[in-house]
């Protein structure tokens, strides 16, 4: 049976390959005659370029050009975009941050390119650097996003007053205000949202062809859309438009990182077109650490009104959001969604987010899996377990008394969402029972026996996802014995190719062998971009639709096959049939008789879905040592409907065990002073390991998605946005009632819970 | 890395010879410690001798009141020895703690031991375990051997050829990891050897020490309470983003006692 229908759990047809070490991923194309090439970056944090002696560099056996920002300026490249605009509350625009593809005159962060060295060899090219003399003037800099925007702190940016980027208001003010000023109760809460590095398995690598006869570049690189670089790279940065084509291969995970262009990338193709010659470049785990943009990065003071029932009225927040030493390509969009995801799964009258954008002598921050949702979600889930705590409401029963009623769909929220489905009370009773949320008492008593200190904790969480732009497509193309599948999309490691599979081959009635997914090609596939949990609404959508119109573009070739009148005709499973009569032709003896048929979806309809659920988690703490470990995990979820269960709990284990690491065990330390990065290497950065993760108890409450005939929902940032306020307030749990603590902040390392049970 | 020469040497003679030929020659044991180093550009060794085909250096002997090994045997070796189990668990246990699978497979006790990492766990197993450490020159306690940080008694061109650890009458070791490299933020090896009794430090400070008032009391009594009143003052231990330098000193009365309690059970 090789018909899967949507739904099943098809075994990821990528496995075999991959785990047999046989994909092939950027830094796998080794063709003879490449060059190599090694990227110089500063060793400050914020410096002025004197200037740059590359005599010695460029003599370096071995060496085949040093290229510096002198030369970037003399090939006129455009600077890195950010493509977001942002009106401040003043009715100015946002800042700028230009950004050449090398260092010109002045440093910014530690790793910032400040030289590119192509040579014959990787070790040629890096012996070679180390000859470069590089004169800089060391200035003061500053690292922390709050700090940063104080009266005093180093400019990043001389012409950035305060190194406020950008300072908007979201949502009305006067109405947050109105409602605050009638509460019966204010709760309020001061938080820092962890910097995260994202570490993918594979680094960031961009390797280029040039190919003289046609003078066209070819970009392989590890990415999460072709398209985007392609337009990023071809037409902003090196103006070359259609004369580059950007591919990418498997791809070793992105996390939202990858769909940032890198400066590495038009770099390696501008050095490639200067030479005419191959140049790769694959970036070690340390230039993971100083050079991929990395996430979150908040300093937050919020509060929740209450009515005297316990009836939330408003939420408000000011967040000091740190966007690195330039702005990157979404990044000043990231934040905003605290602001449309702090109302969550409740009915509020208003919500309110003062924004304030800081620059810092810091990596560039980007979307990180969850982007600006877990932040949000964090905010108000932390909130309400303090309003909990201080009205003495169970924090279920607070959670109870104010979630939007599945008779209120389609919703407006307080932040102008418009939430088309969901049943968080019955979604929150399910959690609850599968939690045994009732037995708690009886286990922490267990616990206690023990020496050892038991809390629990519980959120609920809803995403924003699928939406507008950039449209995602598919195209297909039918020829007489295989159909080929061309996404928008590419697959980070998701298992995209299964499920593709899966749906063109239900969508079809074609068995999935005669089925060939091909992706990553700015040449041959549609525009698209993986990320936002986006793949299954947008792309499956978009498969949907492309392959009902490759099914009608074939039905006048079937009528005239079958001698009929295309009413008379109806197709499935695979054929087109004449009605009432055992008269047939298969899709691909239409598609063979026609010369192909080929169809692209490439509209997008902006639908938003609403993914939501709840995590609950018990954590025991040992009080001698702070050690805190997840005994029970709990997760129900609201995904509409589930394509491929299999790779759907793969998605929401995958973004739990992102959000522990987060809440327990991340953080990307500055230097305050010097702004150098001290957790650089994974012998200081925490990543979280198999031990640090429990088992996961995961069931669904599917309540399908009306704004797309998928009814699916996406699921791939989910558990990035629970995982955090669940296992944080399950800590606090008990850090109130052994120390009255109100809060502690991520990540909660031992020592920091060992100090608040001992201080 | 830099280019560098190198040679595989048949002998510890042979290695000894080429460590003389060649001022900044470095011998090259599993290369977990030495190899990271050269990629990261720390160091730049002229030329790299290997150990790796020198049979006598892997061996495992266990006789009355000791158990001798090879400079050259893995961590894994040591971690899965049916003879270290029975005579010593607690330093089969020790090596199985060190770092993963691959570290385990490759890196050996004589390249951890020279090596002196303050957060590495031999180092404690040495200390506490009252251990001798024979190179191509002579004999060395390793209260004599371990010089802080990195630093040891070995000469240039000396060359380790095994360890002797006395086997105690019990003994355990607890080891806190680090949350990222899962080296060592406090380890403590606790042996009662009848009439007196050694507790044996990692991670916490520049480098293994022993505590002689813990000692001291589990000489009288070898029981968790004998330690767990005693406090050991935080000045001079390391203070890093993992742990400040009052928690380390706190984390080691609190392993010491859950040592002890092991080593009964
Ligand atoms: C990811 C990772 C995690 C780790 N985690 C831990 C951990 O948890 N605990 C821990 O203790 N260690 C840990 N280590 C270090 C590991 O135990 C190494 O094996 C050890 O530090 C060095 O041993 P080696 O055999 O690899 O020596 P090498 O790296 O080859 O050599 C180290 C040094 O010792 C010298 N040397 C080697 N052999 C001899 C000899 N016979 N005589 C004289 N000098 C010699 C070398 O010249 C070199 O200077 C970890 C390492 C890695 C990479």
């Amino acid at each position: 049976m090789t018909k899967f229908a949507i739904g099943q759990t098809v075994h990821r047809l990528e496995d075999p390959t991959l785990l047999q070490g046989k994909g092939c991923y950027t830094d796998d194309l080794r063709p003879q005659g490449a060059a190599h090439a090694f990227v110089l970056r500063s060793p400050h944090a914020h410096a002025l370029i004197r200037g740059i002696d590359t005599t010695a560099a460029r003599q370096a056996p071995g060496v085949i050009a040093v290229l510096t920002g002198q030369d970037v300026k003399a090939d006129d490249l455009g600077t890195m975009p950010c493509i977001v605009p942002v009106k401040n509350h003043d009715g100015t625009p946002r800042g700028e941050t230009p950004r050449p593809v090398l260092a010109l005159d002045r440093a910014r962060h530690v790793g910032d390119p400040v030289a590119l060295v192509v040579a014959e060899t990787y070790h040629a090219a890096r012996d070679a650097a180390e000859l470069i003399e590089v004169d800089y003037e060391p200035l003061p800099a500053v690292a922390d996003v709050y700090g940063a925007a104080q009266p005093g702190a180093p400019l990043v940016w001389p012409e950035i007053k305060q190194n406020i980027v950008a300072d908007l208001h979201l949502g009305s003010k006067e109405a947050a205000d109105a409602a605050f000023a009638r509460a019966a109760h204010i709760s309020k809460i001061e938080l820092v949202q962890n910097r995260l590095v994202a570490n993918p398995m594979e680094p960031r690598a961009a390797f280029a062809e040039y190919d003289p006869a046609t003078d066209r570049s070819t970009l392989h690189t590890s990415s999460q859309s072709v398209a985007l670089l392609r337009a990023h790279i071809g037409d902003i940065v090196l103006k070359i438009g259609d004369k580059l084509r950007v591919r990418s291969g498997n791809v070793g995970g992105a996390f939202g990182m990858k769909a940032m262009m890198h400066p590495e990338q038009p770099m390696i193709v501008w050095a490639s077109r200067r030479l005419k010659r191959a140049v790769r470049w694959t970036g070690d785990r340390s230039e993971g650490f100083l050079t991929d943009v990395q996430g979150r990065d908040h300093k937050v003071f919020a509060e929740l009104a209450l009515d005297k029932d316990g009836k939330f009225l408003a939420v408000r927040a000011t967040v000091y959001a740190g966007m690195g030493a330039y702005l990157s390509q979404f990044a000043p969009m990231i934040p905003q969604s605290v602001h449309s995801m702090m109302p969550s799964v409740y009915a509020f009258e208003a919500a309110h987010l003062h924004l304030i954008e800081t620059v810092t002598n810091t990596v560039p921050v980007d979307a990180y899996r969850g982007a600006g949702r877990p932040e949000g979600i964090y905010v108000t889930e932390r909130l309400i377990d303090i309003a909990a705590r201080e009205l003495k409401i169970a924090p279920d029963e607070l959670r109870r008394r104010n979630f939007i009623k599945p008779s209120q769909f389609p919703y407006t929220t307080a932040a102008g969402l418009v939430y088309d489905s969901g049943d968080f009370e019955g979604l929150q009773a399910k959690a609850l029972k599968e939690a045994d949320w009732a037995g708690f008492p009886a286990r922490k008593a267990a616990s206690e026996a023990r020496g050892k200190l038991r809390g629990i904790g519980l959120t609920m969480y809803v995403e924003r996802c699928g939406g507008a732009a950039p449209p995602d497509s598919v195209a297909l193309k039918v020829n007489k014995d295989r159909v080929l599948v061309l996404p928008g999309t590419v697959d980070n490691g998701q298992g995209h190719m299964t499920v593709l599979k899966q749906l063109v081959s239900e969508y079809l009635g074609i068995d999935m062998e005669k089925i060939d997914v091909s992706q990553g090609d700015s040449d041959a596939n549609p525009f698209g971009l993986t990320g936002g949990s986006r793949f299954a609404v947008v792309t499956g959508t978009a498969a949907g639709i492309a392959a009902k119109e490759v099914v009608d573009k074939g039905m006048e070739q079937a009528a005239k096959m079958l001698e009929a009148a295309a009413a008379d005709i109806e197709y499935g499973d695979g054929d087109y049939k004449v009605k009432g009569t055992d008269r047939k032709a298969t899709l691909f003896d239409v598609a063979g008789a026609a010369g192909g048929i080929e169809a692209l979806h490439i509209k997008n309809t902006g639908a938003l879905t609403f993914p939501n659920g709840c995590h609950i988690v018990e954590v025991e703490i040992d009080p001698q040592t702070g050690v805190t470990r997840l005994e029970r995990y709990t997760i129900v979820d609201d995904f509409g409907r589930a394509l491929n269960p299999m790779l759907l709990l793969g998605q929401v284990h995958g973004g739990t065990v992102q959000g522990i690491g987060q809440a327990l065990l991340e953080h990307a330390v500055y230097d305050n002073e010097s702004a150098q990065l001290l957790t650089g290497s994974f012998m200081d950065y925490a990543m979280p390991r198999a031990d640090d993760v429990p088992s996961f108890n995961t069931t669904f409450h599917h309540t399908p998605c009306t704004t797309n005939p998928l009814g699916v929902k996406g699921a791939g940032e989910a558990g990035s946005v629970g995982a955090p306020p669940a296992i944080i307030n399950a800590i606090v749990d008990v850090l109130h009632a052994k120390k009255g603590i109100k809060h502690i902040d991520m990540p909660a390392t031992r020592e920091k819970v060992w100090r608040a049970l001992n201080g | 890395m830099y280019q560098f020469k190198f040679q595989k040497a048949k002998s510890v003679a042979e290695a000894f010879a080429g460590l003389g030929k060649d001022g900044d020659a470095k011998l090259l044991a599993g290369g977990q410690s030495l190899i990271a180093a050269m990629k990261l550009r720390l160091s730049q060794p002229s030329a790299l001798i290997d150990l790796g085909d020198i049979a006598e250096l892997r061996h495992i002997k266990v006789e009355t009141g000791t158990v001798t090994i090879g400079a050259m045997t893995t961590h894994a070796t040591v971690a899965a020895s049916a003879e270290v189990k029975k005579a010593l668990p607690a330093l089969a246990m020790l090596a199985g703690s060190i770092g993963d699978r691959q570290v385990r497979n490759q890196g050996t006790i004589g390249g951890s031991i020279a090596n002196n990492d303050p957060a590495a766990d031999y180092p404690a197993a040495c200390l506490g375990l009252g251990a001798t450490i024979s190179t191509n020159k002579r004999k060395i306690s390793a209260d004599a051997f371990f010089k802080g940080m990195y630093e040891t008694a070995l000469d240039a061109g000396e060359i380790i050829i095994s360890v002797s650890f006395a086997i105690p009458k019990r003994a355990a070791y607890v080891k806190f990891k680090n949350p990222a490299s899962r080296f060592a933020i406090v380890g403590v090896l606790v042996a009662d050897f009848g009439s007196s009794a050694r507790v044996a430090v990692t991670g916490a400070g520049p480098g293994v020490f022993r505590i002689a008032e813990m000692e001291k009391a589990l000489a009288a009594k070898f029981a968790p309470e004998s330690v767990a009143n005693i406090k050991v003052p935080a000045e001079g231990l390391n203070s890093d983003l993992h742990a400040q330098a009052d928690y380390r000193a706190h984390l080691i009365t609190v392993l010491a006692q859950r040592a002890v309690a092991a080593a009964l059970t």
